[in-house]
This record gives C-alpha cells, sequence and structure tokens, in this order.
C-alpha cells in the first residue's frame, strides 16, 4: 500500500531530479523552444516540496492536489497548468484514502494523463510530454521500473517527430531532431515514481 | 547583461518602474501593475499580461486610454492564474474586464483558469485572443497564429473604447474587429539571450537573417543569406499581404525587436512605405519603434491594421501610459 508519505517522497524526489537536470531541460528548450523549461520547473517543484513541509497533508490525494495547485501558482508558462492539472486530476482521482493500491495510481494517473490531453489538446505523436506519459501509464501495471523505462522511450523517441503542439510546432519541420524537453520533463516525474518505490 | 542575477530580473525590473512611474500602482511582490485611479467607475476595465522581455509590452501600455493592469509573468513566461484574478479584482469596476491575450499555449491556459476563478468570484470577464503573426500556418498541425504586433493595436484601439465608457460586448467586438484586421511578420538579425540561459537562444552567423520569427527567441521558418532593408520590407510587406487585402486605410507599426538602432528601423520603414505604395495601399497612421520586443533581439516586424473611421478614431484618442503617449 502508498501512503501519503509515499508521495513525498515522490514529489521530493521529483524535485530533485528536476534540480539536477534544469539546464539539460534548459538547452533542450533552446533549440526549438525559449529556453527557460529547466528553470521554470525547478521554480515550481522547489516551491512544491516547501509548500508540502509546511502543510503536510495527510493522504495521497490531499499530498497531489496540493502539489498540482502549487504548480499551477508558481510555475507560468504551459508546463504550469498541465503539470498542475496532472498532479490534480490525479490527487482527485484518488480520493481521501489514507493509503492507496499501485492499481489505484495507475487508473488515477490515467485520469490525470487524460485531463492533460484534454487542455492542452494534445495527442501521442505530437512531441509532448504526453509521448512519455501514455507509455508510462500503460506500463504501470509492470511496475514502477517499467513506468520509468517506457517514459524514458517515450521521451528518447520525440526526437524524430515534427511537433504538432506548443511553441515547437511554430517550427514546422525544423522540429525535426530534437527531443521534447517536455516529455523530457515528464520521464524524470515518472522516474521520481520509482525512485520513491526504492527502484 | 545588465543585470544583478538571473533569479532577479523581473523584480527588479519592477522596482524601478514603481520609482519612475508614480502614476502606476506596481505591486512588486505580486507582480501586478494597475492604473493608479482603478477601478474607473462605470468603466470596462482591460488586462494583459505575458511573460516579461517584451517591452514596454505590457506592462508600459498601462494608464488611461490603454490597459487597466498587466501581469508580468517571468521572461518569455506566462503568468500564473493567481496574478489575473488579482489584478482583475483590483480593476473591475462591475462593468466587467476584457483579458486581451496572445494565443500562445502557456498564455491561453492561465488565462482561462483565471477567467474561471475570476468569474467564480463574481467579475465579468470577456476573452479576445490576439493572432497576428502570418509566419504560421494557422492549421491542426500548430499551436495557432502567434500573437505579436497587433497586440499593441488592439490593446490601444480597446482602450480607447473603454476609456470613452463603452460597455464589456463592445470593447470586445472592437477588440476582436482589430485582431482580424491585423497581420504581422517578422525577421531577426541576430537571437537573443534569456537571463536564464545566458547565452544566445540559437546559433544566427553574422552574414545571415531568419524569417518569420516570433517574440521568444525561437528561430523562424527559414533561413536565408543577408538581404537588404529594401529586400526585407519586399518579403515582410507581401508575406503580411498575401493575407490581409486592405480595401481601407492601414495602421503600419514597424516595430525593434530591441536591439536594432531607431536609425535602421526609420530606414526600414522608408522601404516598408515604398512597398506599401507599390502595392496600393494607402497609410492613415505611422508608428515606428520598439514597442513588442524580443530582449536583446536584432531584427524587426511589419504590422498593417486595416482601419474604419471608428477605428481610427479610437487610434488618435489620447493616451497616456509609460510606452505610448499622445493628446494628454
Amino acid at each position: 500500500m502508498l501512503d501519503a508519505d509515499f508521495f513525498r517522497r515522490w514529489m521530493t524526489a521529483t524535485a530533485a531530479s528536476v534540480d539536477r537536470e534544469a539546464e539539460r531541460l534548459t538547452a533542450l528548450d533552446s533549440p526549438i523552444g525559449d529556453a527557460d523549461h529547466g528553470s521554470n520547473l525547478q521554480r515550481g517543484f522547489a516551491a512544491v516540496t516547501e509548500v508540502l513541509d509546511k502543510e503536510a497533508p495527510g493522504t495521497p490525494g490531499a499530498v497531489l492536489t496540493l502539489a498540482g495547485r502549487q504548480l499551477i501558482s508558481t510555475v507560468g508558462g504551459a508546463s504550469g497548468p498541465l503539470y498542475g492539472t496532472l498532479l490534480r486530476r490525479t490527487g482527485k482521482a484518488l480520493g481521501d484514502a489514507a493509503e492507496v493500491t499501485e492499481e489505484d495510481l495507475a487508473g488515477a494517473l490515467r485520469a490525470g494523463v487524460d485531463a492533460v490531453m484534454a487542455l492542452g489538446g494534445a495527442a501521442p505523436g505530437d512531441k509532448t510530454m504526453v509521448d512519455a506519459l501514455v507509455p508510462a501509464v500503460d506500463a504501470l501495471g509492470a511496475g514502477f521500473g517499467a513506468a520509468r523505462a517506457a517514459a524514458e522511450q517515450g521521451a528518447v523517441a520525440t526526437t524524430p517527430l515534427q511537433a504538432r503542439k506548443g511553441r515547437a510546432s511554430y517550427l514546422g519541420e525544423r522540429s525535426i531532431g530534437h527531443q521534447d524537453p517536455g516529455a523530457t520533463s515528464a520521464a524524470l516525474l515518472v522516474a521520481g515514481l520509482a525512485e520513491a518505490a526504492g527502484e | 547583461m545588465l543585470i544583478n542575477v538571473p533569479e532577479t530580473v523581473v523584480s527588479d525590473a519592477l522596482r524601478g518602474m514603481a520609482a519612475a512611474h508614480p502614476e502606476l500602482t506596481v505591486d512588486v511582490e505580486n507582480r501586478v501593475i494597475v492604473r493608479r485611479d482603478a477601478p474607473v467607475s462605470g468603466k470596462v476595465a482591460l488586462l494583459s499580461g505575458g511573460g516579461s522581455g517584451h517591452e514596454p509590452l505590457h506592462g508600459g501600455f498601462v494608464g488611461p486610454g490603454m490597459l487597466s493592469a498587466a501581469c508580468p509573468g517571468e521572461v518569455f513566461t506566462s503568468p500564473v492564474p493567481d496574478q489575473m484574478v488579482r489584478a482583475a479584482a483590483a480593476v473591475d469596476s462591475g462593468a466587467g474586464v476584457l483579458f486581451i491575450v496572445k494565443n500562445y499555449t502557456g498564455d491561453v491556459l492561465n488565462f482561462d483558469m483565471a477567467a474561471e476563478l475570476a468569474e467564480d468570484e463574481g467579475i465579468r470577464v470577456a476573452r479576445v485572443l490576439v493572432d497576428d503573426d502570418v509566419a504560421v500556418t494557422d492549421s491542426l498541425y500548430t499551436a495557432g497564429r502567434r500573437g505579436t504586433g497587433a497586440t499593441l493595436f488592439v490593446e490601444k484601439i480597446a482602450g480607447a473604447a473603454a476609456e470613452e465608457g463603452q460597455p464589456l460586448e463592445r470593447v470586445e467586438a472592437i477588440a476582436r474587429q482589430v485582431n482580424d484586421s491585423s497581420r504581422s511578420f517578422g525577421v531577426a538579425l541576430s537571437a537573443c539571450t534569456t537571463p536564464a540561459k545566458g547565452s544566445p537562444t540559437f546559433d544566427l552567423p553574422p552574414g545571415e537573417l531568419e524569417l518569420g520569427i516570433g517574440i521568444h527567441g525561437e528561430p523562424g521558418r527559414e533561413r536565408r543569406a543577408m538581404m537588404t532593408s529594401g529586400e526585407i520590407a519586399d518579403f515582410a510587406v507581401h508575406a503580411v499581404l498575401e493575407d490581409l487585402e486592405p480595401r481601407n486605410p492601414v495602421l503600419v507599426l514597424v516595430n525593434g525587436m530591441g536591439a536594432t538602432p531607431l536609425l535602421e528601423l526609420y530606414g526600414f520603414n522608408s522601404e516598408v512605405q515604398r512597398v506599401l505604395a507599390e502595392r496600393g495601399v494607402a497609410v492613415a497612421r505611422t508608428l515606428v519603434g520598439n514597442y513588442v520586443t524580443s530582449l536583446d533581439m536584432a531584427g524587426a516586424s511589419v504590422t498593417l491594421c486595416q482601419v474604419d473611421e471608428e477605428l481610427l478614431r479610437l487610434w488618435d484618442a489620447p493616451v497616456r501610459t509609460p510606452g505610448l503617449r499622445w493628446g494628454m
């Protein structure tokens, strides 16, 4: 069973990896975006760990809902509403149980990813965060390690795609050949989940 | 870069703006710029915002005759809904608030969330999207056209309509008409450097230029060997006129991207006017300067806005903001 502490560890691990990888995310965002993805997420996840420490929510759902709200309030850009909605909707789907199963989490994450696709209008193959999230959710049945591998693979697989959503889409064919920064940060979020599970 | 550290660039600029413009209320902590006399009784309020790095847009356009409030985000990053809701509450007189939103995914998502929250607080909100950049194909395969130079026309003309007491539905319709009547095209002679990255966002060797750039240091659609000012004017104006066939006179904005001297912008304007004359397009008014910028990018954009008598009258109406001022 997964308790609130597991979900706090997930957020802390993600904040740490976003912090480590911030320069790389910004570098990926330079040729096909506007060179700020790393610093924006760094600011957002730092604020998430801060508010989780301060308010110490007691259930898995409350941890993710608070984290999502904090991202919406601090990140800005498209990433703020999209990552914020992902965590908030996942948290809402978990309800107010004190502990949840891995199956509960898989179902809730799918609801979160669906909400991201509805909000941003992106589908798999559009070269966005969705390309890491959808394979990760699909693989979650086989464990957190499998989800992490699927997300990383999904992120790498965005390289040959032409962007159809987000700022990279303005480049048309010139977006081909670059790994998508949003899919890359989404893979970090999934890796944080595996880390929280000790995998 | 003339900065302290990248993390405080926006706050530092807001403190400086507050010191230079006592006629504005600048809330540095919450990142909201409001005209000092807001809310103005009975008047529709205009609220805009977007990433920083485009100054004087948007904060520099707050004041009588233009915006009621602006919300600056981080550099090239849309502001967050909390800012917009706070600003809307500060400027709403009960006559409603028009959100002027440049068409970028982040801006649209955050303003949509803010509109929902503001409506929950009993504020009437209308929204107009600015999407004037012809370099981007408006199709299912892109995020749609970008909002660039036409933002200035929308904010000025809708601002004048609001100032003379027109109701929210009318101000919204005028803002939409201005956007629908405007098209832009931009070129870059250099990339720009964001404080977070500290180096140019893309590599543009001397002797080459980018055609069809946006205002966030993103590269354009096409790179070419350097062209003369006259050749660039031919290319840019033709690109705009491919999409806009003006029957009425036009407003012309020859806009610098931040690092191109006025000397060059005026020279470029003479070429733009030549091309317009060759194409038989009558010019009603022309504005030349750095208004919708992209940090330290060198380059320029051309925006044309077809105007009828009412839009021209509203364009000529008095305005008093840090970035645009005439008639008062």
